[in-house]
């Protein structure tokens, strides 16, 4: 394992030590979460990244990759850094909303692209949108709409509500209710960073729910399944990609069976670029893409075809090569809406055990072509 | 609400509680014992669930990755103790403060260095899974363990302290330093000694929370902070104020979550009362924290009173 990862990483430097040597790559600065809680994340959206760039043999990108330790002032410097020392004029990586809404509005205000893998804050995509932002991941409040058109139409009628108490768990759950028919049984906000729910799991017992909805993601869904798993408790789960993801599943194991989520894209969605991409980054890293691998795919993906017809110095034609979304996506197909923010079916998925590993298999469509809220509050055509 | 529901709740504060004093009576100890402010408390935390996990993995068997996980804490804490924390004891805690928290960074970075980015995978062990019927309620089993866990390792230290040798040691360690290495008793390795237990309870306790827990880098420090204000209720370098101080917190932080956000649901919107109810609930035992200091500044049971 640790060899194939070192040969990737050798054939990826051999290539863009190449590129620097011909004619002039551009510089792409990814900042993402490689230390703490979330380094498993960051971990899958640069080697998402640098699969693609590795796949398509193509010098058009020098990649500097750089930690932000989760805090938003870090974030900044280093944004700041790559702009000014490192000449980067595409930015693209930072996982978290609270990280983004400090890195984005500044960088797109010197006219540097930034173009989203993963944090998708609702006040980038209306009224604060950008023409030199693109998010290629999906607005944070489309996964929690496509599960909540689900319950409604799948027979749950009397659902119980749960997130931590930060921006993202508040939109989680106002995007849960947008689009949900039924009725709330309950709805709790626990602390950010929280690991012990049996506080929350015993008032879901008590609540008569016929189904359970959470946003935890990271170390708190783990956290949160085990315990559900053992408290004797059977109402279903559902959720997102962002708690029962692969970067996930390893951890939770068979506490995470059976639970239902909406991803836009999931490790057997059926299509030629999704199957290559999944077994190239299986034999690279010796596991099996999250979703947030798979976004940082396309996005290295949509960057290359923009750069193959455009260049970047001359923003306006760039933009439009962005806009176009010439890329084939492992999530199938994809179109920017006027926000520049993906208009995309997205998937449910359940969590089943297949020949002993803890994965995700597609069920069927949620929502189809669903553009988010804010597009109509961002002034651009 | 239910009667049920409030003993289900009682429960799960006690059973919290306890958790905390397994962490909490490590830091108090090595507190009150050498006057040392450990940061790195956590990271032992941490330490002892990822051993626990990678010795359960490796061996099948959850009580060899508990006993794995619980040694390798306290295998850490004596090496620390003897190459970084012994030159501190003369130092002011503003440096203790600095040499610990770099510990942490190396503490954290190097077992995401050796274990990888992702969380572990870490289970309960297939006797205690599932519930047990109390009567009132289903109640999680390996939670009912953790009381009983918890309660044994409180009588176990107890004793220690009290009825033992090596206690008598450290109650004068606590008292004189430097008469009782006069009296002749190596104070060097009694304080490699108590740091290395001090360790083992929290790794014992990373453990023990691990198999309910996400297993992964930087999940001591929340529990560190909670550990401080357990140590400051309770009085710092007092054990039996550990205890009590870990009990009012967990009993007060889960009554608080569960209670506040109904009291509030009377009179406001649902969700408005969910999300204020929670944010007053994370504040709770900090408020409670503040009262204590006003009242009794040295804590409810000061060890030098």
């Amino acid at each position: 394992m640790r060899l194939r990862q070192t040969l990737v990483a050798s054939v990826a430097a051999m290539t863009l030590g190449a590129g620097a040597v011909s004619a002039d790559p551009v510089t792409v600065g990814l900042i993402t979460t490689l230390s703490g809680g979330g380094a498993g994340i960051g971990a899958d959206i640069r080697d998402g990244f640098q699969l693609a760039l590795t796949l398509s043999g193509s010098d058009a990108i020098r990649l500097v990759v750089e930690d932000d330790g989760q805090r938003p002032e870090q974030a900044v410097q280093i944004a700041d850094r790559m702009i000014q020392s490192e000449r980067a004029e595409i930015l693209t990586g930072i996982i978290f909303s609270n990280l983004a809404m400090a890195v984005v509005p500044s960088v797109v205000a010197q006219d540097i692209f930034y173009v989203s893998a993963n944090a998708g804050p609702s006040a980038l995509a209306g009224a604060g949108c950008s023409p030199f932002y693109f998010n290629a991941a999906w607005q944070n409040d489309m996964l929690h709409e496509a599960s909540g058109a689900y319950a409604g139409a799948n027979g749950m009628t009397n659902t119980f509500i749960l997130a931590p108490n930060y921006p993202a768990g508040t939109d989680a759950l106002t995007g849960f209710k947008r689009r949900y028919t039924g009725t709330i049984a309950g709805e709790i906000y626990t602390q950010l960073g929280q690991t012990d729910y049996a506080a929350e799991i015993a008032q879901i017992r008590a609540s008569g729910a016929d189904s359970v909805f959470i946003f935890l993601p990271g170390g708190m869904g783990i956290s949160f399944m085990r315990q559900y798993s053992q408290s004797g408790v059977d109402i279903p789960v559902i959720s997102t990609a962002f708690t029962v993801g692969q970067d996930n599943l390893p951890a939770m194991g068979e506490a995470a069976l059976g639970v239902i989520n909406s991803g836009q894209w999931a490790p057997d969605t059926d299509n030629e670029a999704n199957r290559t991409f999944v077994a190239a980054f299986r034999e690279a890293f010796g596991r099996t893409p999250s979703i947030y691998a798979s976004q940082s795919y396309d996005t290295a993906n949509l960057i290359l075809s923009a750069l193959a017809v455009a260049d970047v110095g001359q923003r306006e034609a760039f933009r439009d090569a962005l806009r176009a979304a010439d890329f084939t996506s492992v999530r199938g197909d994809f179109v920017f809406g006027n926000n520049q923010h993906p208009i995309q079916d997205v998937y449910m998925r359940q969590v089943v055990n297949v020949d002993g590993e803890i994965t995700n298999r597609t069920l069927g469509l949620a929502i189809e072509d669903y553009q988010d809220v804010f597009a109509a509050q961002c002034a651009m055509e | 609400m239910t009667l049920a529901l409030i003993v289900e709740q009682m429960l799960n504060g006690v059973q919290f509680g306890l958790m905390l004093f397994l962490m909490s009576a490590g830091l108090t100890l090595v507190f009150g014992v050498m006057g040392l402010i450990n940061l790195a408390h956590g990271s032992l935390y941490m330490l002892g669930a990822f051993f626990c996990a990678a010795g359960a993995a490796w061996t099948g068997n959850f009580w060899l990755g508990l006993v794995a996980g619980t040694a390798a804490a306290a295998a850490a804490g004596a090496l620390i103790e003897v190459s970084v924390i012994r030159r501190l004891y003369t130092r002011d805690h503003l440096d203790q403060v600095l040499a610990t928290f770099a510990l942490i960074l190396i503490l954290s970075e190097g077992t995401k260095m050796v274990f990888g980015p992702f969380p572990l995978y870490l289970n309960i062990p297939a006797g205690l899974s599932g519930t047990v019927n109390l009567g009132l309620m289903p109640y999680s089993l390996y939670r009912l363990a953790l009381i009983g866990f918890g309660l044994a390792v409180a009588i176990g230290l107890w004793l220690l302290i009290a009825r033992t040798r090596l206690g008598i040691r450290i109650r004068a360690g606590e008292n004189d330093r430097e008469m009782i290495g006069a009296l002749g008793v190596n104070i060097r390795a009694l304080y490699t000694l108590v740091f290395a237990l001090g360790a083992a309870l929290a790794g014992l306790a990373g453990a023990l929370v691990g198999a309910l827990q996400s297993v992964q880098v930087g999940m001591g420090e929340p529990v560190l902070i909670l550990a401080f204000v357990v140590i400051v209720i309770g009085g710092i370098g007092s054990i039996k104020g550990a205890m009590v101080g870990a009990l009012i917190v967990g009993i007060i932080d889960t009554m608080g979550r569960f209670l506040l956000p109904r009291i509030f649901a009377t009179f406001l919107e649902a969700s408005q009362a969910s999300g204020l109810g929670a944010a007053l609930a994370s504040m709770l035992i900090y408020v409670v924290m503040a009262l204590v200091l006003i009242l009794r500044p040295k804590g409810l049971f000061p060890a030098h009173a």
